[in-house]
């Protein structure tokens, strides 16, 4: 069974179909990408797939259970992690901290047994720590852990957020364009970090990329988008010589001088 | 260790202001314009310390503030002076109404993001001081007499519980829950956190604690008039807190206390007390838009320096 079924899903803003008849199937384990040219709805999906956005029509469906009208905080408890295209940390909190956030909602001590310093508080308090720090030194951000997140370097940024995310004890991870604004050399630390990550947690992971080389050289399968329409899905050497593909891309008489 | 060691020195610290503030009181050697003074630093303390909470460290904008005071002193005054309940009895239910009145108008506002916060407690407010206005039960327009309650000990209790609530909190993951939110509220959402639970918390604590101020605030005059809560008071409280600095306990703390010294003593010309508060908001702006202590605290610089001492 698919961990992740999007069945027909769509939104429309006012009269704007933004995505429509967005059809998608992820297994447990797999890599797969999402592409497609600017405003082709790329994010939007991703909104609709965390919560962000009800879809107007159609279901998400996620290991056994149906998403939509969920709120983005009960997407994440059942198990769907993101990053965000332009980063989103909390700036003013220490990188130590920002990783605790994601373990917030894995700790079950009330209000009041921290207002009170109760024992459970301290037990709770301690294990965040401990978890948080493991993470940190996996992604090798323990020698950062009490600078604030704002005073990173622009790669450690996007390690961080990744981190975060992890934190947060997903099955499913969307990543949406981890490797904007990298140099070559930093994206392809990101596509060894994705490939580890992934054997380490047993991840399954959906990314949107406009690097080609990164989504050819890790993906295994990859979806297209175009005018909120699913265009083609297939394997990286499938979806290269798409001819569908590559009028979205490039324009329709390209395409046939290319065919 | 280190942080019941830092418990330690807070509650010895604070019993020695407490004693030696006692001292002087009951000596007679400070007069009671100076001690009234200083029950008003202390109220306002609190204040700043409960917008703190709401502004500061999960940054949704609450310009009403007063509105919640007005809440804690009518209710307060009432349980006292008409059902001739205790003082401490009159504090609490004071608090929990105020707490009430603030879930009224923390639910259906803090669901949205955005400033709708602003604009419903700016307008709630409003309606408070205009209600009391028209109430006979609670003298309308000419007042309220209530009798004098408020004595330092009681005000420093109510200060000290304060303080340590809300620092307790702030220094949990609820707290961090809550800079989160002020931070970045998208990837709070995002990274599990229920945002309105939390944003509805901090603002119901933070009304509670200024109920708990307003049941003070009544008790320390003989007469409380609904004219006290308008909107500038709410705006005192405001600034207190920007310009000890957003997300800064101790920040509010100290200007709380330099704000009420300085207007005490311009009370006597209250038009010059409303130019220097906008010269004073103007220059930290120009010299210090990030307010007096940034986003630090006291302890944190005692951190820095002994670290520096080090090398």
């Amino acid at each position: 069974m698919a961990l992740l079924e999007v069945k027909n899903a769509g939104i429309t803003f006012g009269g704007l179909k933004a995505v429509s008849g967005f059809n998608m199937e992820i297994r447990e384990g797999e890599l797969v990408g999402l592409i497609g040219p600017n405003g082709a709805g790329k994010t939007t999906s991703f909104n609709l797939l965390t919560g962000v956005y009800t879809p107007s029509e159609g279901d998400i469906i996620f290991n056994g259970k149906r998403l939509n009208g969920l709120a983005p905080y009960q997407v994440t408890r059942s198990g769907i992690s993101r990053t965000f295209q332009n980063i989103r940390l909390f700036g003013e909190l220490t990188v130590l901290d920002n990783v605790k956030v994601a373990y917030h909602s894995l700790a079950k001590n009330s209000i009041l047994s921290s207002i009170l310093r109760l024992p459970r508080h301290f037990s709770e308090e301690k294990i965040m720590e401990e978890k948080s720090l493991e993470f940190l030194e996996i992604f090798g951000l323990d020698q950062y852990k009490d600078e604030l997140a704002k005073n990173l370097p622009y790669g450690q940024q996007r390690r961080l957020e990744i981190a975060r995310a992890l934190a947060a004890g997903p099955k499913l991870l969307l990543l949406d364009e981890p490797a904007a604004g990298m140099n070559p050399q930093e994206t392809h630390d990101l596509m060894e970090l994705i490939a580890f990550i992934r054997k380490q947690f047993g991840l399954t992971i959906l990314l949107i990329e406009h690097d080609m080389q990164l989504v050819m050289g890790i993906c295994e399968r990859i979806y297209v988008l175009d005018h909120g329409q699913l265009i083609a899905e297939g394997t990286p050497e499938a979806i290269r010589s798409n001819p569908k593909v590559i009028e979205a891309y490039l324009g329709e008489e390209v395409a046939s001088d290319h065919a | 260790m280190k942080k019941a060691k830092q418990f330690l020195l807070f509650l010895v610290l604070s019993l020695v202001v407490y004693g030696v503030i006692q001292y002087l009181i009951q000596t007679g050697m400070l007069n009671p314009f100076y001690s009234n003074m200083i029950i008003s630093i202390t109220i306002n303390v609190i204040l700043a310390v409960s917008l703190h909470l709401v502004i500061g460290i999960t940054g949704q904008f609450s310009i009403g503030h007063a509105g919640f005071l007005a809440v804690g002193a009518y209710v307060s005054a009432i349980v006292t002076m008409q059902w001739e309940m205790p003082f401490f009895v009159a504090l609490i239910v004071g608090g929990v109404v105020a707490t009430l009145a603030g879930l009224v108008v923390g639910i259906p506002t803090l669901r949205l993001r955005g400033d709708y916060l602003a604009i419903a407690t700016l307008g709630f407010a409003e309606i408070i001081r205009i209600t009391f206005l028209n109430i006979d039960y609670v003298g309308g327009a000419s007042g309220m007499q209530v009798s004098h309650l408020t004595t330092w000990t009681s005000a420093f209790v109510c200060l000290f519980i304060t303080v340590l609530v809300i620092s307790n909190f702030t220094n949990s993951r609820h707290g961090r829950a809550c800079i989160a939110i002020r931070e970045n509220e998208i990837a709070a959402d995002a990274m599990g956190i229920n945002t309105t639970f939390y944003k509805v918390a901090a603002f119901a604590l933070g009304s509670f604690f200024a109920g708990i101020a307003g049941g003070l605030y009544s008790h320390n005059f003989y007469i409380i008039q609904p004219t006290n809560f308008g909107f500038l008071k709410s705006f005192d409280i405001l600034i207190f807190v920007v310009l000890g600095g957003l997300g800064s306990l101790s920040g509010a703390v100290i200007s709380a206390v330099l704000l009420t010294v300085i207007s005490t003593f311009l009370g006597e010309f209250p038009e010059t007390r409303m130019i220097i508060y906008s010269v004073v908001l103007i220059v930290v702006m120009l010299y210090r838009p990030q307010g007096l202590m940034g986003t630090r605290e006291i302890t944190d610089l005692f951190k820095r320096s002994t670290a520096k001492g080090g090398n």
